[in-house]
């Protein structure tokens, strides 16, 4: 079927099977690899990308459900890595191998748009469904708390 | 089952796919590839290019261990594999002949450059190499990243290459100024002398190139550094927080269809027939490939592989491992630790002292098991093979390997495969085999265009190279004092060795997979460590630690039990049997230091305690532990570092705890269970990791300025998780913990 997708507010014409999960038409179709394909089943966060706002599962997402709503991936959080979640974590210096980052900064990004001071305890329910191998939970909680900061002397 | 060289083969043709014996067979350098003194870097610039340095790393090379210097030896041929380029622009750029998994080698080597060349380590850019001779791992006599090594082989030599480097733009510059190289100093990238003169290296990088390079530049005193030992952050980080960087996955060459491809669900297996007709009726499905012993698909996208995947139709033989099993393994494994093995430690008259200790010998057994890798990077890799050539584009660990086996199923000369190291979503070893390169490479050359092969994260579950499932036999005596006089480890583990090179072990004895058992760094008179192979039909690899993974469980849950016996606290027990090991009591006495072991704790928490050597490197750890609802609750572990000269805290930190994480992950839920040949678990639904929720407060403390040998970082924090884990569980239940994942 023919689907246009509004992705980091461009808008793409795709033709690909209805069932076919946001986070293929994404990667193999539109060529957004930072959106990054970790178990297919909703179990690991690395593909989580925002629609409308909210961090959701693109390898969970048929495209035909999209419909007209405004999909975020790692490209459009911000052009220069400015975002403040990007920021506190380059200022914390997060990642290793990267490969769950891309998910876990949207995670955190969606949390923080939603409670700007987040708890440990927030943080524990809003992160845990990004698995990273590396380990790098206790930097990522640190960024998390880094990043609120950064945003609240923006606001 | 007893070891067949048939069942062997079946198991291990597809795993590995690549002539890989040859790579194994020896210690990197050769005698032969021993290089002079003046030889270990040379100029390599062409007209215009600026300073091009090529240099040698001979690193922890037989030859440099036995204090021959860079290259130690004396003849050979140059043989370089690291370049340093300096533009007429100034910009740095070192070629990295590693691969970056996590591991933070990016950013450590480049470090050791810009410390003893004198520029901001921010100038410094980083490229990796190619896979070329010019590129050999030096310790492993082949290009590939592993074992902890980067750190380790790069240290002297880098820096001495930066230091060069440095010396020929200041003798460009004091030639070009005509005064003495004494007067003039580098700092920052420029040269300047105490006449007014300065240049850039960018305006001195042509001239440079016409200098000789020093023959044994002398380098900075440690105290002098301003970058090494510094807590710096990553270069790579701003590649990694907005999807830029690329990994495996990420590779789109013009034209590239995506490949899935099924596997027989039994290890060895082979196709025994293929209905492709509704495969190729799903959209988007360009191709069904028999491959004898898997069957690939090649489509427009992932997800038309994978319904055409779904589609085919594929009948198995599945060969002599069928009616495997995770309970006929243990009942192999445990058969075998009933006799005595291959010897690999004997110290005094072990048998001797356990029998005058008679019934008062205390035995335990301990059993781990399999376990996947579980990279967040699924396997994957890209090839395009074309009549005169193939290009490579892989998540690879072990770059020579993937240029031979490429060579070898595309039918070209192995000199004409590129292949392009991408970024690693994770290694832990996993990537060193070849099986994802191969799935490329042969679906590229069947489809006449390139081809990513994709594989799902339950292909990467369900074939991987394990983590040996492993049984423990321990016998001790104690004295009347409590301290042990005799200690008998018998290791019964699939040979890790034996896969990778393809040969049968000599005596019967896998020195690698007794290590961390050999190692037992206790003042006990009587030791012996012996070891038996067991071919079992389940494919394993190298894994985070490797063998030292399970060694230092049983080792240091044993002698937490032999203080429990003898009524002693375990870190003064500890303390006291390695009055001759100063660095493991260093870090121990660290950890328990900075843990407060001994002080009050809150109700319903105890404290373990471990330290162990692996890579070179000591790490103790302290773990803070509850039961809650039935399981384990790992509050904080304190951990005490000693890896000799320090390069990044921060990346040690990041290590430490990521090691932490990975073997915490593998003590409470790590266990691929084998049924009717097929192994159980597929996802991370069944196959558990740690999440945030679970993680436990990780203190890192480092030794600076130790005087010990530079140790590997990538590993070493790992060992001694899961004994200070069921330490502090026995503390806590009375009850010790001998099998993993943890049941409390």
């Amino acid at each position: 079927m023919s689907i246009t997708l509004s992705v980091n507010g461009s808008s793409h014409q795709v033709d690909v099977p209805d069932d076919m999960p946001l986070l293929w038409v994404l990667r193999d179709v539109i060529g957004l690899t930072g959106t990054k394909f970790g178990c297919g089943i909703g179990q690991c966060g690395a593909c989580t990308v925002h629609l409308d706002g909210q961090a959701v599962r693109a390898c969970l997402t048929p495209v035909s459900t999209v419909g007209s709503g405004k999909i975020t991936t790692i490209e459009g959080l911000s052009d220069d890595n400015s975002h403040p979640v990007q920021r506190a974590w380059i200022q914390e210096d997060v990642p290793q191998c990267g490969y769950c980052q891309s998910g876990q900064i949207m995670s955190a990004a969606a949390l923080l748009a939603g409670t700007a001071t987040p708890s440990d305890a927030d943080i524990d329910r809003a992160m845990k469904g990004n698995i990273c191998r590396c380990g790098t939970y206790q930097r990522i909680r640190k960024a998390i708390h880094t990043a609120a900061d950064l945003a609240g002397k923006e606001a | 089952m007893a070891w067949t060289e048939e069942g062997a083969d079946s198991v291990w043709a597809n795993l590995v796919s690549g002539d890989l014996a040859h790579l194994a067979d020896g210690p990197g350098v050769r005698a032969s590839d021993g290089l002079s003194r003046r030889d270990f870097v040379r100029v390599a610039g062409a007209a215009g290019a600026g300073l091009v340095l090529a240099v040698s790393i001979p690193g922890c090379s037989p030859a440099d261990r036995t204090g021959g210097g860079p290259g130690g030896g004396a003849k050979g041929a140059f043989a370089p594999n690291a370049w340093i380029r300096i533009g007429t622009d100034g910009e740095v750029t070192f070629v990295v002949d590693r691969s970056e998994m996590g591991q933070g080698v990016t950013t450590a080597l480049p470090m050791m450059l810009a410390e003893e060349l004198e520029v901001p380590l921010d100038d410094v850019h980083f490229e990796f190499a190619p896979a070329a001779k010019e590129y050999f791992n030096r310790i492993f006599g082949s290009q590939g990243t592993g074992g902890s090594t980067s750190v380790r082989a790069a240290w002297k030599p880098l820096r001495k290459a930066g230091a060069a480097a440095r010396m020929m733009l200041v003798s460009a510059a004091a030639r070009k100024w005509n005064v003495d190289a004494s007067t003039c100093t580098a700092a920052n990238g420029k040269v300047s002398d105490g006449a007014g003169h300065s240049a850039t290296y960018g305006e001195l990088a042509e001239a440079a190139a016409n200098e000789t390079p020093p023959e044994d530049p002398p380098l900075k005193d440690p105290k002098d550094f301003t970058i090494l030992g510094k807590r710096h952050p990553r270069l790579d980080t701003p590649f990694k927080t907005n999807g830029s960087a690329v990994f495996g996955i990420d590779v789109r060459p013009d034209g590239v269809l995506i490949g899935g491809v099924e596997r027989s669900p039994v290890y060895g297996g082979k196709v025994k027939s293929l209905d492709e007709s509704k495969a190729m009726q799903v959209p988007g499905v360009h191709k069904v490939v028999n491959l004898g012993d898997r069957v690939g698909v090649v489509a427009e996208h992932y997800w038309a592989a994978a319904k055409g995947r779904e589609a085919l139709q594929v009948e198995w033989d599945e060969g002599p491992w069928a009616d495997q099993s995770s309970e006929k393994i243990a009942a192999t494994l445990r058969r075998l630790g009933q006799k005595p093995g291959a010897v690999a430690r004997n110290d005094g008259d072990t048998d001797a002292a356990l029998r005058k200790a008679g019934s008062r010998v205390h035995e335990a057994t301990f059993d781990l098991p399999y376990l996947a890798h579980a990279c967040m990077e699924p396997m994957n890799a890209t090839a395009h093979v074309r009549a005169d050539g193939c290009d490579v584009w892989a998540p690879t660990q072990f770059q020579t390997a993937t240029q031979q086996t490429a060579g070898k199923l595309a039918g070209v000369d192995p000199s004409k495969v590129r292949v392009h190291t991408t970024y690693l979503g994770g290694g832990f070893g996993r990537r060193a085999m070849q099986d994802f390169i191969a799935d490329a490479v042969l679906l590229s050359k069947a489809a006449g265009a390139p081809v990513k092969a994709v594989w799902s994260r339950e292909d990467a579950t369900r074939h991987d190279g394990y983590r040996p499932a492993n049984h423990h036999v321990l016998r001790a005596a104690l004295d009347g004092s409590g301290h042990p006089v005799a200690w008998s480890h018998r290791v019964v583990a699939p040979s890790i060795t034996r896969v990778f090179s393809g040969q049968p072990l000599k005596n019967g004895l896998d020195s690698e997979a007794v290590e961390g058992a050999v190692g037992m760094p206790y003042a006990i008179p009587n030791v012996q460590v012996d070891y038996h192979d067991a071919e079992v039909g389940v494919p394993v690899w190298f894994w985070r630690s490797v063998n030292n993974s399970f060694n230092g469980m049983v080792v240091e849950c044993m002698i937490d039990e032999l203080a429990h016996l003898a009524g002693k606290d375990p870190y003064r027990y500890r303390h006291d049997l390695l009055a001759d090991k100063p660095v493991h009591r260093r870090v121990l006495d660290l950890a328990a230091d900075k843990a407060g072991w001994g002080r009050r704790l809150p109700a319903g928490r105890a404290h373990g305690i471990a330290v162990f050597e692996s890579f070179n490197s000591h790490v103790a750890q302290v773990a803070e532990v509850s039961i809650e609802k039935g399981k384990p609750r790992v509050h904080r572990v304190m951990a005490a570092v000693d890896c000799g000269p320090v390069v990044n805290p921060s990346i040690i930190e990041a290590q430490v705890q990521s090691a932490i994480v990975y073997g915490l992950t593998a003590a409470l839920y790590g266990d691929i269970t084998i049924e009717n040949g097929r192994c159980q678990q597929g996802n991370f639904n069944d196959y558990l990791m740690l999440r945030i929720d679970e993680m436990p407060e990780v203190e890192v403390h480092v030794v600076m300025d130790s005087d010990a040998e530079q140790g590997g970082m990538g590993e070493p924090g790992l060992p001694p998780i899961a004994p200070a884990v069921c330490n502090a569980l026995r503390a806590l239940t009375g009850k010790p913990i001998r099998k993993l994942p943890i049941h409390v």
